[in-house]
């Protein structure tokens, strides 16, 4: 019988389903770990930054480059954009501009068709809440002890 | 993949829809399947602003968190353990 259990020799056991939680947690905590060390302690908003960019970092990593929002946000990341958020652009006419609003929350959306926006946006959307649970985790095991 | 450039049948527009308000949470989903494409996409975009937020949110706290480290309290070796894991 086929043993379903070995997913290490698919870094991508789901590819409908995003990346998994372990592989999230552990991408996540690697860089948690090296924000630690490399951050120093004087500077705790400048932490809270770099924790954030390896939120979207591990996120985007873990999804892959099969993903068009992950190739965005790595591509972002790898730019070091010095720019603020990115200036809502006036969308071209073959892209469409129905959803104007999700499009600039989605990274990489601008240039999407409807169609690929919408499955571009479950699978973001899905990722995003799986950080997010892992982080809130992170937290509440690091503070639940020791009262 | 990407779809043609033709048009895409609405029927598969509707499904991807539907399954965008199954990732809402329960709290911001419209009851049933009678809410309109627009309030679905509203709700989706309300929905992913607010776990940006939370993402923000999380980062100050562990950015906190971080700073007991170098304390010998309890919290600080739950922080390093799991930082070495």
């Amino acid at each position: 019988m086929d043993s379903k259990g070995s997913a290490c020799s698919n870094p991508n056991p789901n590819p409908t389903f995003g990346p998994s939680k372990l592989m999230l947690a552990f991408r996540f905590l690697r860089a948690l770990s090296i924000v630690h060390r490399t951050t120093p302690a004087s500077s705790p908003t400048c932490r809270g930054r770099r924790i954030e960019r390896a939120a979207y970092a591990s996120m985007a990593y873990s999804a892959g480059t099969s993903r068009a929002w992950s190739r965005a946000v790595l591509r972002r990341l790898h730019h070091r954009a010095r720019r603020r958020a990115v200036a809502p652009r006036r969308l071209s006419t073959t892209a469409g501009n129905r959803a104007e609003a999700l499009r600039r929350l989605v990274p990489g959306g601008a240039g999407m068709d409807y169609c690929t926006l919408l499955e571009e946006t479950a699978d973001y959307t899905k990722c995003l809440s799986m950080q997010v649970e892992l982080m809130q985790g992170i937290v509440d095991s690091a503070s639940s002890n020791g009262r | 993949m990407s779809s043609r450039r033709s048009r895409v049948s609405e029927e598969e527009i509707n499904e991807l829809i539907s399954k965008l308000q199954s990732l809402l949470p329960e709290a911001r989903r419209r009851g049933g399947g009678r809410a309109s494409a627009a309030k679905l996409l509203k709700e989706t975009c309300n929905y992913i602003r607010s776990l940006n937020r939370e993402v923000d949110d999380l980062s100050g706290r562990l950015s906190a968190l971080m700073a007991t480290v170098d304390n010998n309290s309890a919290e600080a070796e739950i922080i390093r353990s799991l930082l070495r894991s």
